[in-house]
């Protein structure tokens, strides 16, 4: 079982855990997630792996508390272990080498951008971090990335910190030209209200997108389909053939019906946790 | 010799009515007696043509006279020398097309319950203290990719022969499909798990959560693990899709997700669980294989008021088990034979509404000797249905074989292996159950893992 090493709350819902996990920290790729399980008889939930260090043999991930598998794992400290953490899965995002890249990350997909962005800069791409988040005290990660790539630009909606407005805004304008420029690539990682968005944006200008798309998946390994994505109207498996895509050949409407599927389930279990939380509290 | 009589003694069963609301075993086993009586039908023919249709050749009068005289260790060794998972195939093994199909007793009566047997004998040792040990003789480790019944069975055979073996499995739990796939009802995980403790207890060590092709690859099992063979039992997994419209609504379901949902993840006990599914009143499974049968039972039990099987051919060309087949009829599955799907309706908020369908005539046999099913036109209609589930098939998961140089592959994504031993393109590397037959049965799986043991072992020995 992976220990976790240490943790640290980076929004009052989003927890980073550093984890012992030396095959996976061995082989992982930037875009490739882990498959999380934390008790018996618990769900299997797909987690994107946010960096790995290969020589300490560990794994971090960030993981936003929105359900109640997601609140079993943030309740999770260092020394705990994790009853299951399988990986990696998934294809390593794909972009071909020398152009300028631009990472877009909102919530918890600022996360994966880390190695990301490491990787990229490493050889010698231009990198460009764009992160979003409602107001500065909700934005994560920025001073992990400054360092990892060469320009970080940070939008908050109220303009508490850096450009006021949307990422897809300050994406645009430097679609048209400004700041550190036009981008060759664009990688979009966060809510996927947000990676449609991105996908307008850089439709018309004709920016090559990659979107990591998070359907509802059951094993992550290709066995059941249900991670399945309409992508240029076909159907394919998002924890195989996956998880990035092609943004302008996603199917958004149908893959946020499909991840809507289970609300009413998803907040019976919540109901539940929150139950048996406050009675263990008291 | 005495005369026997004509029947077949009856399984004893548990009431539809009763069963069909839950998740408990169906069929409740022979009794002493009726292990006994059934024992004595055995003709013990010269020429025992029954093991001729077994695929691991169960020395079937043998150790069914050994039940007859009330030796019933003598009767488990038997059984186990040439079926290392007797609980399970006397379950699941499609015996009407195999060893009961060839024995004499078809001529003129019903043939002896081969099957029923071999689990009465199996259900009887389960009950005994086991008697294995680790012991490890040969300096050489062995992998096993996969845990399903090829890996299990090839490396408790290569465990017996003396050699470490490590099993790394993709999932959180042993067993591949007798784990996610084959309901409780039909094979309780006690068994499975008493299979995998005798494992245990053998020394082999079971790794889960390692995709290999993933978390390792192939390569690495030899270069960076030191393992000296290796052998792949990864199934196929990969479940298809028809391709018709509306199959990417709220309530569609693949079998194997259906299947796993409820069987590995259980999500039966949804919300002491937490993995949910939805099953609604209606509930349309397309298919007629085992699979069908399996998931369309399932969905009785977990609340559909009304529960089909939708298969474009007819009855003759179904693939399940007679037992399977019979057990739905009689828990009220519904049957629409020659009906083509066409649509999966939305119901106007993203779910499934219905089903539209299309009746079929047979025609002429087609490239797999059945009738080919011929449209009728004109004769659309629409079954009013909540869930869609497709059980039309599964192919090989790809993902081993795309991460690996000079693993070679057929057109289906079937590994490519020698019939006899499993060798795959690559040397040291084996092969065997689904992965490389495509989507078979227990037994075949368990028979190949188990000649591929013995090929292992011949190539080790052979190198020393
Ligand atoms: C490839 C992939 C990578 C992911 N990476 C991360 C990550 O790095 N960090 C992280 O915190 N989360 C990540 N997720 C999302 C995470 O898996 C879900 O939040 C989690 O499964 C929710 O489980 P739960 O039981 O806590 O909540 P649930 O009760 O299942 O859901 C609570 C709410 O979240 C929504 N929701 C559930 N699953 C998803 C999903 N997959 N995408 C969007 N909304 C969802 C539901 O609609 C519901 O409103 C990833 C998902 C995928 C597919
Ligand atoms: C619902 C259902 C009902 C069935 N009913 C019957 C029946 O009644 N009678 C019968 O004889 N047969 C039946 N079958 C068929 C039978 O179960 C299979 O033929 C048999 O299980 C195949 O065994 P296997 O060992 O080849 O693979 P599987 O049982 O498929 O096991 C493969 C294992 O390998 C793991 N794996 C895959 N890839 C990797 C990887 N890269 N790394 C690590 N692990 C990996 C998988 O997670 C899985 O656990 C049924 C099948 C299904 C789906
Ligand atoms: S293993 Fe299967 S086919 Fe062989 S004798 Fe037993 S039930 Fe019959
Ligand atoms: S063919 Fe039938 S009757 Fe003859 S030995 Fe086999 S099981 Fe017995
Ligand atoms: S999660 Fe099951 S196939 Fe992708």
């Amino acid at each position: 079982m992976p220990r976790i090493l240490e943790t640290r709350m980076l929004t009052p819902v989003t927890k980073y855990f550093r984890i012992d996990a030396p095959l996976i920290a061995a082989s992982a790729q930037p875009g490739q997630f882990v498959m999380l399980r934390v008790r018996d008889g618990g769900e299997r939930i797909p987690i994107t792996i946010a960096d790995y260090d290969r020589d300490a043999g560990t794994l971090t991930i960030v993981v936003q508390a929105v359900g109640a598998t997601t609140k079993r794992v943030c309740a999770l400290e260092a020394g705990d272990d994790i009853l299951d953490v399988a990986g990696p899965l998934g294809g390593k995002i794909e972009i071909p080498p020398g152009g300028h890249v631009c990472g877009v990350g909102g919530g918890f997909g600022a996360a994966a951008l880390l190695c990301l962005m490491r990787a990229l800069t490493g050889r010698g791409d231009k990198t460009t971090a764009i992160l979003g988040a409602r107001s500065k005290d909700l934005l994560i990660l920025a001073d992990e990335l400054r360092p990892l790539c060469h320009n970080v630009e940070i939008c908050t909606d109220d303009g508490s910190a850096g450009f006021k407005g949307f990422v897809t805004q300050r994406l645009a304008q430097m679609i048209g030209g400004d700041g550190p420029g036009r981008p060759d690539h664009v990688v979009a990682i966060g809510p996927m209200a947000m990676m449609r968005a991105v996908a307008e944006t850089t439709r018309p200008p004709g920016v090559k997108t990659l979107v990591s798309m998070d359907p509802l998946m059951v094993d992550g390994t290709g066995m059941c389909g249900g991670c399945r994505v309409n992508v240029g109207g076909r159907a394919q498996f998002a924890c195989v053939d996956g998880p990035c895509f092609d943004a302008h050949q996603v199917d958004f409407d149908v893959a946020m019906r499909r991840n809507k599927a289970y609300v009413k389930e998803e907040k019976q279990a919540l109901d539940r946790f929150t139950c048996m939380a406050n009675r263990e509290a008291r | 010799m005495p005369v026997k009589r004509a029947d077949k003694t009856p399984m004893p069963v548990r009431e539809a009515q009763a069963r069909a609301h839950d998740f408990k075993e169906v069929n409740a086993g022979y009794t002493a007696s009726q292990a006994a009586f059934e024992s004595e039908r055995c003709l013990r023919c010269q020429d025992p043509v029954c093991v001729d249709g077994c695929p691991v050749s169960v020395p079937i009068p043998e150790f069914i006279h050994a039940v007859a005289t009330g030796d019933m260790a003598g009767a488990a060794r038997m059984l186990r020398s040439s079926n290392p998972l007797p609980a399970i195939c006397g379950r699941v093994c499609p015996q009407e097309t195999q060893c009961e199909a060839e024995c004499s007793m078809t001529l003129r009566f019903n043939p002896v319950a081969i099957g029923h047997l071999e689990r009465y004998v199996a259900d009887w040792e389960r009950t005994q203290p086991p008697s294995v040990e680790a012991k490890i003789t040969r300096k050489e480790k062995v992998a096993v990719i996969g845990a399903g019944p090829s890996g299990l069975v090839c490396a408790g055979e290569l465990a017996r022969r003396g050699y470490a073996v490590t099993i790394y499995e993709a999932l959180h739990a042993a067993g591949g499909v007798l784990r996610y796939g084959i309901p409780e009802f039909r094979l309780p995980k006690a068994i499975l798990d008493w299979e995998i403790g005798i494992l245990k207890a053998m020394g082999v060590e079971i790794v889960c959560n390692v995709i290999i092709g993933r978390t390792l690859t192939l390569d690495d099992l030899f270069e960076r693990h030191g393992y000296a063979a290796v052998f792949i039992g990864t199934g196929a997994g990969l479940p298809q899709f028809l391709g018709i419209p509306g199959e990417n609504l709220n309530g569609v379901y693949s079998a194997n997700e259906f299947l796993t949902r409820i069987n590995l993840m259980r999500a039966y006990e949804f919300p002491d669980a937490d993995t949910p599914v939805r099953v609604g009143k209606r509930v349309a499974v397309i298919g007629a294989g085992n699979t069908a049968m399996d998931a369309v039972r399932t969905s009785l039990r977990m609340g559909a008021e009304e529960a089909m099987i939708v298969y474009r051919r007819s009855e003759k060309e179904m693939g399940a088990r007679v037992e399977e087949y019979h057990h739905a009829i009689e828990e009220g599955v519904k049957l629409h034979w020659l009906t083509n799907p066409l649509e999966i309706l939305d119901d106007g908020s993203g779910w499934v509404g219905g089903l539209k369908c299309q009746k079929m005539k047979l025609g002429e046999p087609d490239a797999s000797g059945r009738a080919r099913p011929i449209p009728i036109s004109g004769s659309e209609f629409v079954l009013p249905v909540d869930n869609v589930i497709l059980a039309i098939g599964t192919t090989p998961n790809p993902l081993l074989t795309r991460t690996t140089e000079g693993l070679l592959t057929n057109k289906k994504g079937c590994l490519v292996a020698d019939e006899q031993t499993g060798l795959t393109s690559k040397p040291l590397v084996f092969a065997g159950g689904d992965a490389v037959t495509g989507a078979a049965t227990v037994i075949l799986a368990a028979g190949a893992g188990k000649r591929a043991a013995q090929a292992i072992d011949e190539a080790l020995v052979a190198r020393t």
